[in-house]
């Protein structure tokens, strides 16, 4: 389709407002975590005294290097042990047909569904019981059950795309179906699972609820949680720079993690394996 | 290098259809075997049972002397050449014919050597540190290829390997197939939906249709004794013409006129029922017509005259389309021209078109009257009801 001069300008104005309307938060939370504390409340949307003071509180304060630490780890083990997890069973569930089958795809679809809010009360309760309550663990475990689901949707999505011949050719190969799987599907799959992998990481990094209710203390207390029992420097003072400091600090992982992960999701990767 | 035995091999899926009904076949050490057919007629099935992608419901499968019913495909010592080629996109050409020695673990420098002796053969040396996505459709045909040349295994087996390259190519490739499997001797079973492919390549051709085996024999055998309806329509090409005949006495109506019978196949028929009148299906190849002015008058068969629909020229030969009188039936025949695609195709009721292979030098013309010749001792009569050959015992 031939776009005219007024579709183009149309469609400039709409991609620039929405790309306003994402980024403007954005861009001054950045401004702000750059403010001079003292020129905070003054209200201007770029600082006008250029100050990392405020990062220089936040990584001094115990309290803060905790919690990243312990988004690090957390986020990194959920996924880990979502993503295993979920490619043997969207692997299972594009592959093969069993008994159940579609039981299974609705009971996970239902938890993807599930609200969190409803659990999160009687799971505080259970998790003191077990001792889970502040533990890495205790935040893994639902990150991994709420994350599962997409995991596993979005990977047997990408498995059904490879074909079947690939494993058969492996087989014929003198592989066993767990090298067959390993070696040859993993590897096409890969554009899923780290889209996967992504999702899996975003929502564990991101999560409030979960952070704030199951845990008490710096040993397993995440970023977001840790943002909301941020204090100033004194009773009286404002903790509004130092929270701006700390959101940039977690936004900048996920960003670089999209980038790195973006090549690798590429369309495409399959093309050769068949005819065209 | 083994031999390969089907005894009594069924296909049966759990909602009880039988892709393959009661399969025996014996393949010989060394020998090119084609499994050719109509789609749905169970060759790939049979195919996948032998390389153990499909489970056997009944009967037995020997390799090379061992029942491997039950063994997985790594264990049966075969090698499998995909339709659609099924190369690891992610790995290299070296990679790829390489990964089932790895697998195995040979070690490297034994690994580079078998790669690089089949690429030497298949013409891919300039190509094995290529991804597939980066090949043309013939070399990714040739890497498959090469995938099952390494692993120098007892038999081959090849699923279409060619139906997916472009005509000339597969002409091509053909010859390519027929020169390795020379050179290695390794036992191959060629699937194939193609019947030029199963003439020109095979030892001998199993003709199969609905799961069961027609007719196993040379190219040769199958073109000028098929068994049935079936198999004389689906061998040969331009296909054979049937058109409705009686006999009678000893001699048979046909559209064309009256023709003697041979007297070899007079006696069988006399032998057979004692050669009372019948009504038969008479299965005329192309090339048994020819211009009479070129056969010369002496020439004994039955001369006709008819109006010439079509002609085509083909430089060496001429096909000429004529239609006659009266039609065929028969499910054997319906199903060919179903799986040729042509059973939509308008057709007048009660004609059928007769293609008739004649020489360049002929004057015929398109629209126009020609004088043929039928040379009748070639015909083959088949019984209408059940398609069964009555001109070969």
């Amino acid at each position: 389709m031939q776009e005219t001069g007024r579709q183009k300008v149309l469609w400039t104005i709409g991609i620039v407002v929405v790309i306003l309307y994402a980024l403007i938060p954005v861009i001054w939370i950045a401004s702000l975590s750059v403010k001079d504390p003292a020129t905070l409340a003054e209200g201007g949307f770029w600082p006008k005294k250029f100050s990392l003071e405020n990062y220089k509180g936040i990584f001094d304060s115990s309290d803060f290097v905790y919690a990243l630490l312990n988004s690090i780890g957390i986020a990194m083990i959920a996924t880990l042990i979502s993503i295993f997890l979920a490619a043997l069973a969207a692997y299972a569930l594009s592959r093969l047909e069993f008994r159940g089958k579609s039981v299974i795809l609705a009971g996970s679809l239902a938890i993807a569904m599930f609200p969190p809010i409803s659990i999160v009360g009687s799971l505080f309760e259970v998790w003191r019981t077990l001792g889970l309550f502040d533990t890495w663990a205790g935040l893994i475990i639902p990150y991994m059950t709420f994350t599962l689901p997409l995991a596993i949707y979005t990977l047997s999505a990408f498995f059904r795309e490879i074909p079947w011949e690939l494993e058969q050719a492996a087989q014929i190969d003198g592989a066993t179906p767990f090298q067959a799987f390993q070696k040859v599907i993993v590897p096409l799959a890969a554009p899923g699972v780290f889209t996967a992998a992504i999702l899996v990481f975003i929502f564990a990094w991101n999560d409030f609820l979960f952070a704030t209710v199951l845990t008490s203390t710096n040993s397993s207390r995440t970023v977001p949680a840790a943002l909301a029992f941020f204090t100033g420097d004194s009773q009286f003072s404002d903790p509004t720079g130092a929270i701006a400091a700390a959101a940039v600090v977690v936004t900048v992982p996920i960003i670089i993690m999209v980038l790195i992960f973006q090549r690798r999701i590429v369309a495409g990767l399959t093309a050769g394996a068949v005819k065209g | 290098m083994a031999e390969i035995a089907l005894q009594d091999v069924t296909k049966r899926y759990p909602d009880g259809f039988e892709a393959v009904k009661h399969m025996n076949l014996d393949i010989s050490d060394g020998e090119f075997m084609i499994l050719v057919g109509p789609s749905g007629c169970g060759k790939s099935t049979a195919l996948r049972m032998i390389a153990g992608l499909e489970d056997i419901s009944d009967g037995k499968l020997v390799i090379g002397g061992e029942t491997v019913n039950d063994l997985a495909p790594k264990d049966r010592d075969i090698a499998m050449v995909f339709q659609n080629y099924a190369l690891y996109p992610h790995m290299t050409v070296r990679e790829n014919m390489g990964f089932a020695l790895k697998l195995a673990k040979t070690d490297k420098g034994e690994i580079d050597r078998k790669v690089g002796e089949a690429a030497k053969i298949l013409d891919l040396e300039q190509h094995l540190e290529r991804k597939p996505a980066n090949l043309s459709g013939g070399q990714r045909q040739r890497v498959a290829m090469g995938r099952a040349i390494v692993r120098d295994p007892s038999a081959f087996l090849m699923d279409e390997p060619l139906s997916n390259l472009d005509a000339k190519l597969r002409v091509q490739m053909r010859t390519e197939v027929a020169r390795i499997q020379q050179s290695l001797g390794t036992t191959m079973v060629y699937v194939t939906h193609d019947q030029t492919e199963a003439m020109t390549l095979g030892d001998r051709v199993a003709v199969m249709r609905g799961g069961i085996i027609q007719q196993v024999a040379s190219p040769k055998e199958l073109y000028e004794r098929p068994k049935n309806l079936f198999v004389a329509g689906f061998i040969g090409s331009p296909a054979m013409n049937f058109m409705p005949g009686r006999i009678e006495g000893d001699s048979i109506k046909l559209p064309f006129g009256d023709a003697k019978l041979p007297d070899e196949l007079r006696q069988r028929l006399e032998a057979g029922d004692g050669g009372k009148a019948r009504e038969v299906i008479a299965g005329v190849r192309p090339e048994h017509f020819e211009a009479a002015e070129i056969a010369g008058a002496e020439h004994a068969g039955v001369r006709f005259k008819t109006k010439i629909d079509v002609l085509e020229s083909m430089g060496s030969e001429l096909y000429a389309y004529f239609t006659i009188e009266g039609q065929t039936q028969s499910d054997q025949l319906t199903e060919l021209a179903e799986d040729a695609g042509l059973s939509d195709l308008p057709g007048a009721e009660n004609a059928s078109q007769v293609v008739a292979r004649l020489d360049p030098e002929a004057d015929v013309r398109q629209g126009a009257e020609a004088d043929l010749i039928l040379d009748t001792s070639k015909i083959q009569l088949f019984d209408p009801d059940g398609g069964k050959s009555l001109t070969v015992g």
